[in-house]
């Protein structure tokens, strides 16, 4: 047993949070990084060992924060394979990027899982978070090749679910969006050893 | 020594560099002939790839097993053909290399001996036998389906990304939306994108403007706040400079650096302004929304003046009236003579005052805020402060107004500079209300100072250069740039002979520039003239 307390647990729903609050973090990183909203309604926050921006505006709070509880609930069903996060042209509503989070689910540590009666992985806390870290930084670092917003922009965030997710109060089928001569890359990927988190943003490429 | 060879093998092995650099290759392509090659390549054509390349290496077999390991260890397991086989084919390989592992490094001389006709010691290679044109073909055209299949696996894995996008799932959406941007609002990484380096309008002068600061000072913990305004050189040639909670004087003549003050706590100085006229008198405006007056002969404090109810970061002196500018948007008037100090108050700005400036002749201040706004007050009747209400409001910056200096020579001139999201310097008639001439610095501009010699004024920028400014007055023509500064050019100064520029940078020094300096040239041109006619004059007479 007592080797079992030294070894490191993280259970599904653990990775999931994971998973969420990375989303946070690195949906609010975009909407700081790409200029989408002034940066005094910013506060800063200590995460992953770096300082993050995270919004201040009481109704992108809101809307993050509703989303990604119930994305947590559907991540842990594996009911979600990828959350777009589409940056809009208020006035024509065309899309000017798309940031993909694509979620893989992993099998974690089956030894531990066995022991424990329950899916659990056993990657360090400390090296996720490194990974997540790298990740963050290579959002930041985005600016220097993504094209200028020169428009007043909002954002939505598509969920990609399976057929059989039934769909909670408040929430609709979309569209899916395409963006014309789009651009992929990908940014680093981390996982829990539960969950797989890759980012790619696709961005219009102008000429 | 077979160890040796061993090892050099294994080395061999190591370094897959390409075809061209390995010489057994290079022999062996000229010891298979034609007849050799061609029937290998004949079936290899309809072959795949790999079994291309295995056909190639049967071949190659005969001379260098080294390299056929190499060759092995790219094509990963294509070749299945025993390679002793092979060269009990083709007679020509010593008997040495039967056991591959173990092998000397290929030996051509054997074989070139059996191949010379005459056996002299002269190795001359044929090489309208050897194809290598065609053998490199190969070799490369492999390489390449190796970087095609991978091209190819990319593509179906992008695909695959592209199917499962559009796999039998639902897009769900939540339909309480976050909302847009607020309107009017710009997108604060213009300045980033639109930063481009300015097309060299920059008019070429006949004075020479050093390029290079002429001394670099350390200014440790220099608040990088744009709203303070910490620099300021007095008529006495004397410096002072708020590092932190600290102001330091430094004696431009002298070099003699003394400490004024330090505040306690957590306090920083917000600003520093010399009484004018070169007295010893220094005015400080701190974050606890005071304002000090100093006595810097005797390192005394005078008095301490409030009426403030945010830090205090602009002053400006008209005689014996200090007028501070702080946070809280409000202009006080101190009459540094009076029991009462505070002689009149105005609510000048919605938001921080950052630039405040009395004009040269007294008549009329100028303040400019956070709120975008540039005012100015006229004197009020008989005193030395200004009246309640403002001669005109300008609101033609689109960010705050901290750069502002007055013409010294040309009475009711102001220039005016904007923020980050604006970028322009304004230059305006006071006595008319107009604006004269407006640039587009394509920086932030933070402080701008009017030359007394020249029909110049220098800005100091932020990002992206960082530079300093000097422009031709009226036209706003560039004159020149003054690169440098790692860190936006905060604050300057200007020396009280009128030659030297003292930027202070966000990046903690303060740098020395010798930009306005008096041509000793034209100012001797004169007499020079003069004398060069009397010789003239002089030449005549002779003749």
């Amino acid at each position: 047993m007592s080797q079992q307390q030294t070894k490191n647990c993280i259970t599904l729903r653990g990775s999931a949070q994971i998973i969420c609050e990375y989303l946070k973090f690195a949906m609010n990183a975009v909407l700081f990084q790409r200029g989408l909203y002034p940066p005094e309604t910013f506060k800063t926050a200590q995460q992953y060992g770096i300082n993050l921006f995270l919004s201040d505006d009481p109704q992108i709070k809101d809307f993050l924060k509703n989303l990604l509880t119930q994305s947590e609930e559907w991540i842990l069903n594996k009911k979600v394979s990828k959350l777009s996060l589409i940056i809009l042209n208020v006035a024509n509503k065309e899309v000017l990027e798309c940031w993909d989070f694509n979620v893989q689910y992993e099998e974690g540590d089956v030894e531990l899982s066995k022991e424990k009666n329950d899916t659990v992985g056993s990657k360090d806390l400390k090296k996720i978070q490194q990974e997540i870290r790298d990740v963050m930084l290579q959002v930041a670092a985005t600016i220097s090749y993504l094209p200028f917003l020169d428009c007043r922009c909002s954002f939505d965030v598509l969920v990609h679910a399976k057929t059989d997710c039934d769909i909670p109060e408040k929430w609709a089928e979309a569209e899916p969006v395409a963006i014309t001569n789009a651009q992929n890359i990908q940014l680093k990927s981390f996982s829990t050893s539960l969950h797989k988190m890759e980012t790619v943003v696709s961005f219009k490429l102008v000429d | 020594m077979a160890q040796f060879n061993y090892l050099n093998e294994l080395n061999s092995l190591a370094t897959i560099d390409g075809p061209i650099t390995r010489g057994p290759l290079q022999r062996w392509a000229k010891k298979s002939n034609s007849e050799n090659i061609n029937p290998s390549l004949s079936t290899s054509l309809k072959n795949t790839s790999n079994l291309n390349i295995s056909s190639c290496n049967q071949s190659m077999q005969k001379l260098s097993i080294s390299s056929n390991q190499s060759y092995n260890a790219n094509v990963l397991s294509s070749n299945k053909t025993p390679p002793r086989n092979e060269n009990k084919k083709g007679k020509k390989t010593p008997s040495k290399n039967k056991s591959p592992g173990r092998s000397t490094t290929p030996t051509p001389t054997p074989n070139k001996a059996t191949k010379t006709p005459n056996k002299a010691d002269r190795f001359i290679p044929s090489r309208s036998n050897s194809n290598f044109d065609l053998c490199h073909y190969m070799l490369s055209r492999d390489d390449d389906k190796g970087e095609e299949i991978v091209a190819q696996k990319a593509a179906s894995e992008a695909i695959g990304r592209a199917l499962t996008d559009t796999e039998p799932g639902r897009l769900l959406q939540y339909t309480c939306k976050a909302p847009a941007a607020p309107e009017g609002y710009q997108n604060r990484l213009r300045v980033v994108y639109s930063q481009a380096k300015v097309p060299s309008s920059v008019k070429n002068t006949t004075r020479y403007i050093p390029q290079a600061p002429d001394r670099i000072l350390d200014a440790p913990d220099i608040l990088d706040d744009y709203y303070l305004n910490l620099v300021d050189w007095s008529a006495s040639n004397i410096l002072a400079v708020a590092l932190g909670n600290s102001v330091y004087l430094w004696n431009a003549g002298t070099g003699q650096i003394e400490q004024l003050l330090s505040l306690e706590g957590s306090e920083t100085v917000c600003s520093v302004a010399w009484v004018q006229g070169g007295g010893s008198h220094l005015a400080v405006g701190t974050s606890s929304a005071t304002v000090e007056l100093w006595d810097c002969e005797r390192i005394k404090r005078l008095r301490i003046m409030d009426g403030h109810s945010g830090r205090v970061g602009s002053l400006a002196w008209n005689l014996y009236v200090v007028s501070s500018g702080a946070r809280d948007g409000a202009i006080v008037h101190h009459d540094v003579r009076q029991r009462d100090h505070a002689v009149a108050s105005l609510a000048a700005h919605t938001q921080e005052i950052c630039g405040l400036k009395w004009s040269p002749d007294g008549k009329y201040l100028a303040s400019g805020g956070n709120d975008n706004l540039l005012n100015i007050w006229p004197i009020a009747q008989g005193q030395h402060y200004s009246q309640p209400q403002y001669l005109y409001s300008f609101n033609q910056h689109l960010a705050a107004v901290k750069g502002l200096a007055w013409c010294p020579w040309s009475s009711g001139v102001l220039a005016s500079g904007g923020g980050t999201a604006d970028r322009t310097i304004r230059i305006w008639n006071v006595n008319t209300g107009t604006n004269i001439n407006t640039v587009d610095t394509n920086s932030q501009v933070c402080s701008i100072v009017w030359s007394t010699h020249y029909r110049e004024l220098v800005s100091g920028h932020g990002y992206a250069q960082n530079q300093l400014v000097i422009w031709k007055y009226p036209a706003l023509a560039r004159v020149a740039e003054l690169t440098g500064h790692v860190a936006r050019v905060l604050h300057l100064a200007l020396s009280p002979d009128g030659t030297t520029v003292l930027s202070a940078g966000a990046d903690e020094t303060l740098r020395l520039w010798k930009c306005f300096m008096l041509d000793p040239s034209k100012k001797k041109e004169p007499t020079d003239t003069k004398a060069a006619k009397s010789l003239l004059n002089m030449n005549t007479l002779i003749r």
